[in-house]
């Protein structure tokens, strides 16, 4: 083969086709301190390590929400937690079969010489961290790229690092048993149209599989978080259908069968948006060797957050907000959402925050 | 788009399609005039313009042979000749649903300073070439780049250049109204190993593909013609279920669903041994989203050139020689094939030629 011989490779493809069940999906649950300190901010409440815990127990305890998920993304500090009852949180999920994966990127920086072009660091100890991880109860990866669309941009230069980031990544995650998530996100803001997006989504794609290729990476042991193929930020709404079209189009064009999921960003998008994009995209009728399925995090935690405000005694309703988006978004993955899900507050509300710093 | 959609967009579309039918498959006859001689020379028959007119037209005219292709790829000479009767071989051909196709490079030339390594040559005035064929009734062309495993074989210039050399060609293709057939054949030479195969096979197609996207080509209105993933000329031979395993791995791992179609070429193996491989390709219990099938030269001609043997009272018995051929190889596309099909020793007789050159 062309990718490498890894000792867990058995391990890796049964994991990531594991992820891409029908029916279930991703929670990204992987917001850095700072970024959760801007989410926990919105709703007044402070920053500490205890929010922090309550939040991700919230979520984690939902009866009824676990089995719409096949997996979690956490943040290394959520890694090492334990709900109140003293259970580690890497137990729950681990017991109701949903998969603990784990954020490994260490922010992005710019790239000199660019119009604020990006890449991604973490590389360095990358090995030694994932088997610590993996040691913890990890079994997959995430790794955010991430480029925009401007007049230049994406350049070659920032093209070419991401991808050959992310494939030294991802070969590092395979050799100590985490599945890794690839993921190069190209922002939407812009006012482009969707052309536009999906030209540049194509050419990045591209990129990134020819670096895996490079790379001696398992493709069927990897998963792939792109973003949708949309107009830009600042241009004209389209409707789901034609989101789906161009988004499903651009990954046949650059995504091998072999990868076995595709589990989608949600960028900016509203709770409601991105479950009715993910839905139109199954409901369409063309080749998808794939399984699409989601990787949301604002999209799936706005309206709990909100409905939760801090408050121990908003943690049942906020828990069925969150019951409301899972079991939309696992509906989606089956191209059965009606679009009846009991909007919560602020589902249908834009997330998109102009030149989003995660 | 990345893709480049000129006027015949929607017709290369409707053509690789239609030309990818289950059940069907391409024959390869574009033999130029100094490698139809050595056919000829081995069954004694004299190199001249009426000889190469008598076979295509036994070819062209077998009956029951029409369901069985999609297309037939020509030489320039023969695009222009006509049957005994004075009919265009090009109508005759679209008259039963069978695409005329064109061979348009020029051979291969070392590269200076490798082993022995090629790129292929034909670029130069393509594009108007192009535009005359389309109008003499051709609707696909087909390139040939070749490529050779060995200690330090293929090379990254090898690489590059063949890679680039069939997109280049690829894209003036579609500007001009032929479909493009991306063959980019990994020669079976040599004492490697499937691994081996696989691992270059893989490479090669990962290079190939990320030079399409580069040039712009609009993969719908592609098809592959690769090489079977098997062990070296010099190695021991393994099954069919092996070369199929490796095979579909290999453009799993690297073809894009968008494609929609794979149109193996047969290189050195026999009749009997294409088909089976072919047919066992297609019983792989493995998702496939481009249909599988033949372009063959040699695999389905040896055996009926052997019966024919130049001489007019062979003709029938030669026809019905290519048509088990044909019923095969279609069999073989619908995982059908039920194998033995002509007692013919030539049929299980290797084509294998050292340093083959076309």
């Amino acid at each position: 083969m062309s990718c490498f011989t890894s000792k867990f490779a058995d391990e890796l493809i049964a994991n990531a086709a594991y992820i891409g069940t029908p029916g279930k999906g991703i929670l990204a649950a992987d917001e850095s301190t700072g970024t959760i300190g801007k989410r926990l901010a919105s709703i007044n409440v402070e920053n500490v390590e205890s929010n922090r815990r309550a939040l991700r127990e919230l979520l984690f305890t939902t009866p009824g929400a676990l089995p719409c998920l096949s997996g979690v993304i956490l943040f290394e500090e959520t890694l090492y937690q334990k709900s109140s009852n003293g259970t580690p949180f890497v137990e729950i999920l681990k017991s109701a079969g949903v998969l603990p994966g784990i954020k490994v990127d260490k922010g992005t920086v710019e790239l000199a010489g660019t119009n604020g072009e990006t890449t991604t660091q973490g590389l360095d100890g990358l090995g030694e961290r994932c088997k610590k991880y993996y040691e913890a109860g990890a079994r997959f990866a995430k790794w955010r790229a991430v480029l925009k669309i401007g007049q230049n941009e994406p350049s070659e230069l920032a093209i070419h690092e991401n991808a050959y980031g992310l494939a030294r990544y991802a070969v590092i995650c395979q050799e100590n048993g985490l599945v890794p998530i690839v993921e190069p996100e190209i922002l939407v803001d812009g006012s482009h149209d969707i052309h536009k997006c999906a030209a540049v989504t194509e050419r990045v794609l591209a990129a990134c599989y020819k670096a895996l290729s490079d790379h001696h990476v398992l493709l069927e042991g990897t998963l792939l978080k792109p973003n949708m193929v949309t107009p830009g930020s600042e241009s004209a709404k389209v409707a789901p259908e034609v989101i789906a079209e161009h988004t499903v189009r651009a990954l046949q064009r650059t995504v091998p069968a072999a990868v076995p999921a595709i589990v989608f960003l949600s960028g900016g998008q509203s709770e409601e948006e991105a479950t009715r994009n993910l839905n139109a995209m199954n409901q369409l009728k063309t080749k998808k060797p794939w399984f699409l399925s989601f990787s949301f995090g604002r999209a799936l935690q706005q309206s709990t957050l909100k409905t939760w405000g801090g408050k121990e005694e908003n943690v049942k309703k906020a828990q069925e907000a969150f019951l409301v988006r899972c079991k939309a978004n696992s509906e989606a993955t089956l191209g059965a959402y009606k679009g009846d899900a009991k909007l919560g507050e602020g589902a249908a509300e834009s997330l998109h925050v102009k030149d989003y710093k995660y | 788009m990345s893709a480049f959609v000129g006027k015949y967009a929607d017709e290369l579309i409707k053509t690789a399609k239609y030309i990818a039918t289950p059940g069907k498959g391409i024959l390869a006859a574009d033999e130029s005039t100094g490698t139809i001689g050595k056919r000829f020379a081995s069954i004694n028959v004299e190199n001249i313009e009426s000889n190469r007119q008598a076979l295509r037209e036994l070819l062209f005219t077998s009956p029951g042979t029409f369901p069985c292709l999609s297309g037939v790829i020509l030489f320039e000479e023969t695009l222009y000749q006509k049957t005994s009767e004075g009919k265009p071989f090009v109508d005759l051909l679209m008259e039963n649903g069978v695409i005329p196709g064109i061979k348009v490079d020029k051979g291969v030339v070392d590269l200076a300073g490798t082993n022995g390594e090629t790129t292929t040559q034909g670029l130069d005035s393509l594009g108007t070439r192009c535009q005359e064929y389309y109008k003499a009734g051709a609707r696909f062309a087909k390139w040939r780049a070749v490529l050779k495993i060995g200690d330090t074989e293929p090379s990254e210039l090898s690489i590059q250049e063949n890679a680039k050399g069939l997109a280049r060609y690829a894209i003036i293709c579609q500007e001009n109204g032929l479909v493009p057939i991306v063959e980019p054949e990994i020669l079976t030479d040599g004492s490697h190993d499937i691994k081996q195969c696989a691992a270059v096979t893989e490479t090669v197609l990962a290079a190939v593909y990320k030079a399409l996207n580069e040039h712009h080509v609009l993969l719908e209105g592609t098809l592959l013609k690769p090489n079977m993933v098997t062990p070296g000329s010099d190695s021991p031979k393994v099954t069919p279920e092996v070369i199929a395993d490796y095979t579909v791995t290999a453009l799993r791992r690297t073809v894009p669903p968008a494609v929609p179609g794979i149109v193996f070429l047969s290189g050195g193996q026999s009749e009997e041994e294409a088909t089976l491989n072919l047919n066992a390709m297609n019983k792989l219990d493995v998702l496939k989203p481009w249909t599988l099938t033949f372009s063959f030269g040699r695999a389905l001609q040896q055996s009926t050139l052997k019966a024919w043997a130049g001489k007019t009272e062979n003709v029938a018995k030669a026809q019905a020689t290519f048509l088990t051929r044909c019923k095969a190889n279609s069999d073989a596309t619908l995982g059908k094939y039920t194998g033995g099909a002509s007692g013919d020793s030539a049929a299980s007789e290797s084509l294998y030629v050292k340093g083959y050159k076309y």
